[in-house]
């Protein structure tokens, strides 16, 4: 099984998927974003699908469920990156990742988390 | 072969090959075309029939040409067969003239050779009818999507026609590809030249925003006339969050608002000043 790295840059999580995740990966990744976040200390979580081409049901509720989990440990998610393809089988699936922030890249990404810290703190 | 439909086949190939000028002379008279291309085409038989071997290929690549040229120039398929099935009457003639029974008989076997190359003409102008409609329709598909930049950040789609699945798909995905390669944040459908909206393109439009928004872009339907506004609503299609401005401009100040661009009046133009005056 191969486990995901999870870095930190300041505040913020980043977590690249370049692989093409397994269900075990999935729930592995789950498990230590939920901890690296309590332990860091962090207050945003990016996870960059740039090199993903496949996303299915699995994948798609699992973005739902970091999102929700991290949001709960006041840390924000932003899924970057997503590729048109994925995004139009996403939708034909009929998966609109409720609750997800979606940035169109990393740098997007970084700067949105920015601007909601700014607008809540 | 028996013996004497052999005897009748080499006559009416003698007589054939006997009378150039005047079939040639015939067949221009009864079919209209150039003199230049029958010329083409008989040498064309003339080789083909004279030879041990009867090869036509030289002949089918001249008659495919030949038909493919008349496609373009917007000849009807029957001008097209008439030229050739002509050759028929113009060497009838020249057997009545003969008069010989052995003549009668060949052309039989002549008149059928006339009309598989003429079938033959038929089959190239449909499949080069059918090449100019396929191509003109990946044309007027490509041609029907573009993608245009309205600002640093935002791009416009003014969707032209009416949209089906197909189409829907195209501009579903050129759209979302632009918001990649540009980076643009903000998107505009503009459905102004959309004649009319049905359950089903409201579904694909909804696709392409919810598509959007996954990738991180923000989307406005815009050009919603008063008329379509009215059919959404009576079809009960709900629209839910999504974004729609009755024009373009609406569009653009709101996807320029949602950029953080603001916009001001500047100093009156000397046009406008010129204007109050008068």
């Amino acid at each position: 099984m191969e486990r995901v790295p999870i870095l930190k840059l300041g505040d913020i999580l980043i977590v690249s998927i370049q692989v093409d995740l397994d269900d075990q990966s999935v729930l592995a990744l789950q498990e230590d974003l939920a901890d690296t976040v309590v332990s860091s200390g962090a207050r945003g979580v990016i996870i960059d699908i740039t090199a993903v081409e496949i996303v299915d049901s699995f994948i798609g509720r699992m973005f739902s469920t970091i999102a929700a989990m991290t949001r709960m440990l006041d840390a924000e998610t932003v899924v970057v990156g997503m590729r048109p393809a994925v995004a139009i089988t996403l939708v034909e699936l009929g998966l609109s990742l409720g609750g997800v922030r979606t940035a169109l890249n990393l740098e997007k990404g970084v700067a949105m988390l920015q601007h909601v810290r700014g607008t809540a703190g | 072969m028996t013996v004497p439909a052999e005897a009748a086949r080499r006559r009416i190939v003698d007589l054939f090959l006997s009378s150039e000028e005047r079939l040639l002379q015939r067949w221009t008279q009864l079919s209209g075309a150039s003199s230049d291309e029958l010329r083409d085409l008989y040498q064309a038989l003339h080789a083909a029939l004279s030879g041990e071997e009867a090869d036509f290929a030289d002949a089918r690549g001249l008659l495919a040409e030949l038909s493919r040229g008349r496609v373009r120039q917007g000849h009807t398929p029957s001008d097209t067969a008439r030229l050739v099935f002509s050759l028929k009457e113009a060497l009838y003639e020249v057997v009545e003239a003969d008069g010989g029974p052995d003549a009668l008989r060949g052309f039989v076997w002549f008149s059928r050779l006339v009309d598989d190359l003429g079938l033959y003409t038929f089959e190239t102008y449909t499949s080069a009818r059918e090449r100019i409609i396929f191509d003109q329709t990946e044309q007027l598909l490509e041609l029907s999507t573009p993608v245009v930049k309205l600002w640093e950040g935002i791009v416009a789609v003014p969707l032209v026609g009416t949209l089906d699945s197909a189409r829907a798909q195209v501009v579903m995905e050129k759209l979302l590809q632009t918001l990649v390669d540009t980076g643009s944040e903000q998107a505009v459908i503009d459905i102004t030249g959309v004649p009319a909206v049905d359950t089903q393109v409201a579904q694909h439009l909804l696709k392409t925003v919810v598509a959007a928004r996954l990738m991180g872009a923000e989307c406005v339907i815009s050009g919603i006339r008063p008329q379509i506004a009215h059919t959404i609503v009576t079809l009960g299609i709900e629209f839910g969050d999504i974004v729609t401005k009755a024009s373009l401009a609406d569009a653009l100040a709101y996807a320029l608002g949602r950029s953080g661009v603001e916009i001001t009046r500047g100093a009156p133009t000397r046009v406008a000043v010129r204007a109050e005056r008068a």
